[in-house]
């Protein structure tokens, strides 16, 4: 095991190349539950966004429209969220749950219905790179300062964590509590496609079934552990990335003469946000009406 | 003079119980007008229609004389209407001045801090209102965060103020300084709707008086043109009876020790600090204090249900500091929590069940881990009859009792035991005037028997009715005991608040 394996150059990019789709994932996950919905349909958000945009960018030949049309099926597949949770009020696991799975049925058939078993066509059209990294890495990094100002700096940022924490209290104040909360889970379906396009478009430049392999997830780990700031998403997010590129860089690389269980590195996004959760990261308090439906009373 | 609000006919059901049966309300500009009732006349549904909270089924709202549709808090805000929720509608985590401009926060997208916190400091000076508006919510006693919920509504131009029941949280004190401010409203012009159930408050503020019971108008009257007596009477339905003074207690043995006893709250910091008392055969010691300054830690170390950090507790000369709540209980001590809905009752099952909880591993209800339904249902109709449950049907869901009936049914399980110790929270809390008195009368009764009372209230007429000896607890500590008669409202408030000279006589 050499220095560089750990910190290296390579390490480092590989990690902030690791790092985008579970920030983007994050980043959406911290919007909506903000707004008090969980979305864990950010996993199928992104795996629908990955399929549609290989689909739309091979077929028009324009790596816009991929990605545009990457967000657009996130935001669709969160928007079957948002109805489920808010309209229903049904439980918003289990209609996450629900929709991971119908995301993973549905982009398996149509991509053996439209490409069969040959896999997707090689020649979509490729993201531009800034400094070695795609733009889109660039872009979510971005996105976390402007989503802190969002949050924290905006009229509409302040009436969305009023709706996370408290929605009766928001709504005897003349804030639309279902309206804020149908935004925010759009959006963060949005975030979760445009990671699905990174993904897919980016990263593989082809589709295969399940490609996500649970970045979505890790994502909503990250929001977790990063106390449910877009800061602390970023923070999050890295080390998992982190950890991700150390697995890979260490591959086969031995301390003395034992190897390094590069296995065991994978699930320290999991330990990680299992310690988070029970404290040990400082404290860690989601806001006071995550994951609960809201009903107006009296009508 | 037509008046600023008259409410017409207003009916409001709730599936099949009727809150609201055709009630009127009139109340003239620049006055401040008491809404009175017992626990469930239907104050706050009122007060809900107007606000647009609640969509009424029937009657119509005037304002100055006009027609006015009330479709949401949106269009009560709009017409000059604001609400001070009995359960604050506050968002803790924000600042004072983010929850007094949120929903109307006039800076264009982005939030300028300086000029919001600008405004807000206009309106304090203005009302005389003081409360620092860059603290959070969360940080601040109740008695300042109510006042973030007036600066709410003036800020957003309110001429009527609700005040949905604002003193039942604060410290007399507390209530003496929002009077001040409910006064200087009214100088400046604006109405105020005022609802209570304490008299006292009525006469120190209000100066005209609407009365309603079980959804109906009980009567309308001037405050200066009346006595305590006959609103009583309007709001119960009947004559209140005095308390029966008492015979000072006759044994002396010590039932209850507690020295130097320590805790933490759930949240790891210090509830209970260097907590001694002791309460004897035949006596009531009252905690009186705040809620949060570690009565419920104190009821639940003795209860053996959080491990007290130090100081050691005995209960008849043996040492139970260590003991879990089945060893305390079956040391013949009894408890009726706080919170009868979440601790007191399994709110799903039925009223016999609940009444046998805690006695249902052995004989008669079970034999070998088996219950037996009949002699289930035999002990709780007697049990329920016993302490008048209405309805006294034994297979009654517990959760779709009333108020006072659920807690009839928590003191028929804890007392029908004979227990030598009773560890009592909150006894009275959301029960009406009748219900309050049942409660009070089966206490004292068992005071009589000779069982030791630890009664922990906020509600210092509660503590002082029943009390022998009173003590104070503020920020986990007792700061002071005294015998009843010599506790004046006035010195237990200011012990409530901190003072902890005024314990000196
Ligand atoms: N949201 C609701 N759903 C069902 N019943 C309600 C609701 N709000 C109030 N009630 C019932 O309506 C009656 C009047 O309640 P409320 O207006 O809160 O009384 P008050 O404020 O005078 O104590 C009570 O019997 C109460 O249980
Ligand atoms: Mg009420």
């Amino acid at each position: 095991m050499t220095v560089d394996m750990v910190i290296g150059a390579s390490v480092l990019a590989a990690t902030l190349r690791l790092a985008a789709p579970i920030l983007l994932a994050a980043l959406g996950g911290v919007i909506s539950e903000r707004a008090g919905v969980v979305n864990i349909a950010l996993e199928g958000s992104m795996l629908v966004g990955a399929f549609v945009g290989i689909v739309a960018a091979e077929q028009t030949d324009s790596i816009v429209i991929g990605v545009a049309a990457a967000i657009i099926a996130g935001t669709l597949l969160a928007g079957i969220h948002a109805i489920a949770a808010i309209h229903w009020r049904s439980d918003q696991i289990v209609s996450g749950m629900a929709l991971n799975i119908l995301a993973l049925g549905l982009t398996s058939y149509l991509n053996f219905q439209l490409y069969g078993t040959t896999g997707t066509p090689a020649d979509v059209p490729d993201l531009p790179t800034v400094a070695d990294q795609s733009i889109l890495v660039w872009v979510s990094l971005a996105l976390v300062p402007l989503t802190h100002l969002f949050l924290f700096g905006t009229v509409s940022g302040l009436r969305l964590r009023a709706v996370g924490e408290h929605p009766r209290a928001a709504e005897t104040v003349g804030i639309g509590v279902r309206r804020v909360r149908y935004a925010a889970v759009l959006a963060s379906g949005a975030l979760a496609g445009l990671g699905g396009a990174y993904l897919s478009l980016s990263v593989a430049h082809s589709f295969t079934d399940g490609m996500t392999a649970g970045r979505g997830f890790i994502g909503l780990a990250a929001v977790i552990f990063g106390k449910w700031s877009p800061i602390g998403a970023l923070v999050a997010a890295l080390l998992f990335g982190y950890g991700n590129a150390l697995s890979t860089s260490l591959q086969g690389a031995t301390i003395g003469d034992t190897r390094v269980p590069v296995q065991l590195l994978g699930t320290l996004p999991y330990l990680l946000t299992i310690l988070a959760v029970a404290g040990f990261v400082g404290r860690s308090r989601p806001p006071a009406a995550d994951g609960v439906p809201y009903e107006k009373e009296g009508h | 003079m037509t008046a600023l609000l008259e409410m017409q006919g207003i009916r409001k059901r709730f599936g099949e119980l009727v809150a609201l049966d055709g009630v009127d309300l009139s109340v003239e500009e620049r006055d401040v007008h008491a809404l009175l009732g017992e626990n469930g006349a239907g104050k706050s549904t009122l007060m809900n229609v107007l606000y647009g909270l609640y969509a009424p089924d029937g009657g119509r709202i005037l304002l100055r004389g006009e027609d006015a549709r009330i479709g949401g808090p949106r269009d009560a805000i709009a017409r000059g209407i604001g609400m001070i929720h009995q359960h604050f509608m506050l968002i803790p985590p924000l600042t004072v001045t983010e929850n007094v401009v949120l929903g109307d926060e006039r800076t264009g997208a982005l939030l300028d801090r300086r000029v919001i916190r600008e405004r807000v400091r206009e309106l304090q000076s203005r009302f005389g209102i003081e409360v620092d508006p860059d603290a959070r919510v969360e940080d601040l006693p109740l008695g300042l965060q109510q006042r973030v919920e007036i600066l709410k509504v003036l800020y957003r131009g309110s001429d009527l103020l609700v005040f949905d029941e604002p003193t039942a949280v604060l410290t007399p004190q507390e209530v003496d300084e929002l009077f001040a401010i409910v006064r200087t409203l009214r100088e400046q012009g604006k109405t105020v709707i005022l609802i209570t159930h304490k008299l006292r408050e009525v006469f120190a503020v209000t100066d005209r008086i609407t009365v309603l019971r079980l959804g109906r108008n009980a009567g309308s009257l001037v405050t200066s043109a009346t006595t305590a007596g006959e609103i009583a009477r309007l709001m119960v339905g009947r004559e209140l009876r005095e308390l029966r003074p008492r015979a000072t207690a006759g044994s002396r043995d010590v039932v209850l020790e507690v020295t130097g006893l320590g805790a933490l709250s759930d949240r790891g910091t210090p509830a209970l600090l260097d907590v001694g008392l002791t309460v004897h055969a035949g006596e009531v010691l009252g905690i009186a204090g705040i809620g949060g300054n570690g009565q419920s830690e104190l009821a639940e170390c003795i209860m053996g249900l959080r491990r007290p950090t130090a100081g050691d507790m005995r209960i008849g000369g043996a040492d139970v500091s260590r003991d879990g709540p089945r060893r305390t209980r079956a040391g013949g001590v009894c408890y009726v929590p706080e919170d009868r809905r979440r601790e007191g009752l399994v709110l799903a099952f039925t009223v016999a069940d609940n009444l046998i909880l805690g006695k249902q591993a052995g004989p008669p209800y079970a034999t070998f881990g088996v219950l037996d339904p009949q002699v289930i249902e035999r002990e709780g109709a007697l049990l329920a009859r016993e302490f008048d449950v209405r309805p006294p049907n034994p297979l009654a869901i517990a959760g779709n009792l009333s108020g006072g009936n659920q807690q009839k049914v928590v003191l028929g399980r804890e007392l029908s035991s004979s227990p030598r110790l009773i560890v009592v929270s909150q006894p009275s809390r959301g029960l009406d005037i009748a219900a309050t008195e049942y409660v009070h009368d089966r206490l004292l009764e068992q005071r009589a028997r000779g069982a030791a009372i630890l009664l922990i209230s906020s509600e210092l007429d509660e503590i002082r009715a029943l009390s022998d000896r009173i003590a104070v607890m503020y920020e986990g500590r007792i700061v002071a005991t005294l015998p009843a008669a010599e506790a004046t409202e006035e010195r237990l408030g200011l012990l409530m608040a901190g003072h902890e000279s005024a314990g000196a006589a």
